[in-house]
């Protein structure tokens, strides 16, 4: 079923040794004109492109001290090098995370730093020749930016940061990636990543509308852009078109049903994910959460609440604020913006719905942090709350929940291997090899206590387990919505 | 005064200088270049007083070195605070009189020396055994573990194999202090000593021994969690909103 091994699935996790180049040749397609034009990047590499992306590692260094922190920073003590999914499934040493910051560090060197312009062989400087490029083009769309390098850096050094800039500078020089740009283009153009235009968007909300009557005999509402209702909820275009994303949509619209609290989609906002932030464009990523707060400003909402989004609810959480903010005019006695499990969780705890566990009887569950939920956001007022709250969720969801080892959840999880705009099926060897390390933990429960089902809360590990579940042997539908049991749990019509 | 004691006063002088200038460049570069965006990684303090806890266990402890690989956080502690307690114990070259705690460490000081250098083999072998750490070696982290041992060890030769006259040394230093040169004692290690500290001092500056300031700057490290409460704008980014509705 593929054209490259697939790893094996050991019974504990082992470091490989390294082997060079073995991921050289995967290379995402490269972004076209017409996807480079409308974020205002060149459609093709520009002539003078080693100076124009020079000019853009300084004007980024000065900019972002993180990257200048970073840049300077690393002492190669290797404990990186074995936490990165990426280096564990490929055994490719430029995917150990200090190797990969190492691509642009030794260019930062050669044309920044005083031991790189008249030593730099002795601290192995380079200059940004055709080959480093084509490095850089493989090397950082290897990276998911899913932050578990900075967990284990002494200096919290985050690879995604440098990743980022990486391919802001490839953009500004006219080589973007493009699956990230196309989407991001298509945002703009039409209001989501996958392109779904209003009436499209009414007709499925109809549709499932229809299918929660048929299954509950209620009558639950999915509406859309209905002016002065309480909460919008903005939420990854994938819960529109595909299980199980889906299931877990219907779980939002029940909940919200089940509060009586009025809520609405909105058309010109129906995407959550920010693909901005995968390429490192402030610009982008700020044009694209703009949408948000037109879309809240016109419908008049009190309330703007995110679904089940694993990069979305980072930008969402930590920047929302800072590229679209103010939110003076929503109701200030809420966070802005609030998770779905934030505020599914204070219904249970107030006791305001009504969960029939048994209904997930059929299933054995395991949870999967997602990458940027756990490491660079939070749910709920307290530190680690982003772990605690859908664990909670679940368990009143459901009889039968076991975590997965401690040293793949919580802060140390691993990524899905799809994150960060590496999606795509250009990418296909890569995302397989990558979701090497969760594979196996998910066999260890899988083993130990009969785990039947895994339950994540990002739109990209829903569709990327979907994928490569098969390759490992498991089921493509042993990977659901959070919401999806709530959805089977919840009794409707049961409170007031 | 002698042609050696001429040089090496100069050249305690500019590597003083360069290092001091150096990393106060430096520092003022971390400090005016803004952090846009709020990117601690989490779970991560809430307040203040959270983050100021977060830094000292980082800096006391390694607390994420710790958490990441336990051969790399055991050699790296004793190299750091072994040579935390012999820097601290060579206050007495430069004090007069020497202060009371100066004088109360310098028992353990010796013992320091010993971990400091162990630390130093144990990471250099990390260096050379683990294939991954040999793949990200440069020339240039061989040599900078090289120089710090080759001070440690020419230190320890002066404590145990050839003394050196101390006092003499004492006044060499306490003489540029108050440029009022002395003589330096001319003795072959303890010029290896004090020409490879200076070296050391030199490329301080430029050199990845910025991660020293560098850690204290770190966002991931040093940023409250609060970005629903206080919002984080950097002036760069304040000019993008001015056209905004």
């Amino acid at each position: 079923m593929a054209d490259f091994d697939i790893p094996e699935l050991k019974e504990f996790p082992v470091v490989p040794h390294i082997q060079e180049g073995t991921m050289a040749h995967s290379k995402p397609f490269v972004s076209k004109e017409q996807f480079q034009e409308p974020l205002g990047f060149p459609g093709e590499l520009v002539d003078n492109w080693q100076e124009v992306a020079y000019d853009k590692m300084e004007e980024l260094t000065g900019k972002y001290r993180s990257l200048a922190v970073f840049l300077d920073s690393c002492v190669k003590c290797g404990a990186c090098t074995d936490k990165c999914h990426y280096y564990l499934g490929t055994s490719d040493p430029k995917n150990m995370p200090v190797a990969r910051q190492d691509l642009f560090r030794k260019v930062y060197r050669r044309r920044f730093t005083f031991a790189g312009k008249y030593f730099p062989k002795l601290v192995g400087a380079v200059d940004l020749t055709e080959d480093v490029l084509n490095d850089w083009y493989s090397y950082f769309h290897q990276c998911s930016q899913c932050r578990r390098c900075s967990v284990y850096c002494p200096y919290g050094i985050d690879t995604a940061e440098i990743s980022m800039a990486a391919r802001e500078v490839m953009d500004e020089i006219g080589v973007g990636q493009k699956y990230c740009n196309e989407i991001i283009a298509k945002v703009y153009k039409i209001g989501n990543n996958l392109g779904l235009p209003q009436p499209a968007l009414a007709d499925t909300l109809e549709g499932l509308e229809e299918d929660i009557e048929d299954d509950t005999g209620v009558t639950v509402r999915l509406p859309l852009d209905v002016k002065g209702a309480d909460v919008l909820v903005v939420t990854p275009s994938a819960d529109f078109f595909a299980e199980p994303h889906v299931d877990g949509l219907m779980g939002y619209a029940k909940v919200f049903h089940e509060a009586g609290i009025s809520w609405t989609l909105s058309s010109h906002a129906s995407e959550a994910a920010n693909f901005g932030m995968f390429i490192g464009s402030y610009e982008n990523m700020r044009k694209v959460s703009l949408r948000i707060r037109e879309a809240a400003l016109d419908l008049g909402v009190k309330r703007i609440i995110f679904g089940e989004c694993g990069h979305a609810w980072r930008v969402a959480y930590s920047f929302l604020n800072t590229l679209a903010g103010p939110f003076d005019f929503l109701d200030p006695k809420y966070p802005v913006p609030m998770h779905i499990m934030e505020f599914t969780h204070d219904l249970i705890q107030r006791d305001a719905l009504t969960l029939d566990k048994s209904a997930n009887d059929d299933m054995v569950l395991t949870y999967h942090d997602s990458c940027n939920v756990a490491r660079a956001s939070r749910m709920g007022p307290k530190p680690g709350g982003q772990f605690v709250l859908p664990r909670e969720v679940i368990k009143a969801s459901c009889n039968h929940f076991y975590d997965m080892p401690q040293d793949t959840i919580h802060e140390a999880t691993f990524c899905c291997g799809g994150g960060g705009g590496l999606l795509t099926d250009d990418l296909m060897e890569l995302r397989v090899k990558g979701a090497l390390p969760r594979m196996e933990a998910l066999k260890h429960v899988v083993e130990t206590h009969g785990v039947t089902h895994m339950a994540a809360i990002c739109a990209i590990c829903k569709s990327q387990f979907a994928k490569v579940l098969p390759y490992y042997g498991f089921q493509m539908d042993s990977i659901v919505s959070v919401h999806q049991l709530v959805s089977n749990a919840i009794v409707l019509g049961n409170k007031q | 005064m002698s042609f050696l004691t001429i040089v090496y006063a100069l050249l305690f002088y500019v590597a003083t200088a360069l290092l001091v200038v150096g990393l106060a460049s430096k520092i003022r570069q971390y400090a005016k270049t803004p952090a846009p965006l709020k990117i601690p990684t989490t779970p991560a303090p809430v307040t203040r007083s959270g983050v100021v806890m977060r830094m000292f266990r980082e800096l006391v402890f390694f607390e994420s070195l710790f958490k990441s690989n336990k051969w790399i956080w055991i050699f790296g502690w004793m190299f750091h605070y072994g040579m935390f307690l012999v820097l601290a114990r060579h206050l007495r070259y430069f004090t007069d009189p020497v202060w009371t705690w100066v004088d109360l460490i310098q028992p353990f000081g010796m013992y320091a020396a010993f971990a400091m250098s162990a630390g130093l083999l144990g990471l250099w072998a990390r260096r050379i055994l683990v294939d991954r750490v040999r793949y990200i070696s440069a020339l240039s982290d061989h040599l900078m573990l090289a120089l710090l041992f080759a001070i440690a060890g020419t230190g320890l030769m002066m404590d145990y194999v050839v003394h050196t006259d101390i006092v003499a040394v004492k006044e060499f230093f306490r003489g540029l202090m108050y440029f009022s040169w002395k003589p330096i004692p001319e003795d072959p290690v303890l010029l290896v000593h004090l020409g490879l500290v200076a070296l050391l001092m030199i490329i301080f500056p430029i050199s990845k021994l910025l991660h020293a300031p560098g850690v204290f700057f770190s966002p991931t490290r040093n940023q409250v969690d609060n970005p629903r409460e206080q919002r984080h704008l950097a002036p760069w980014a304040a000019e993008l909103e001015k056209n905004r509705s």
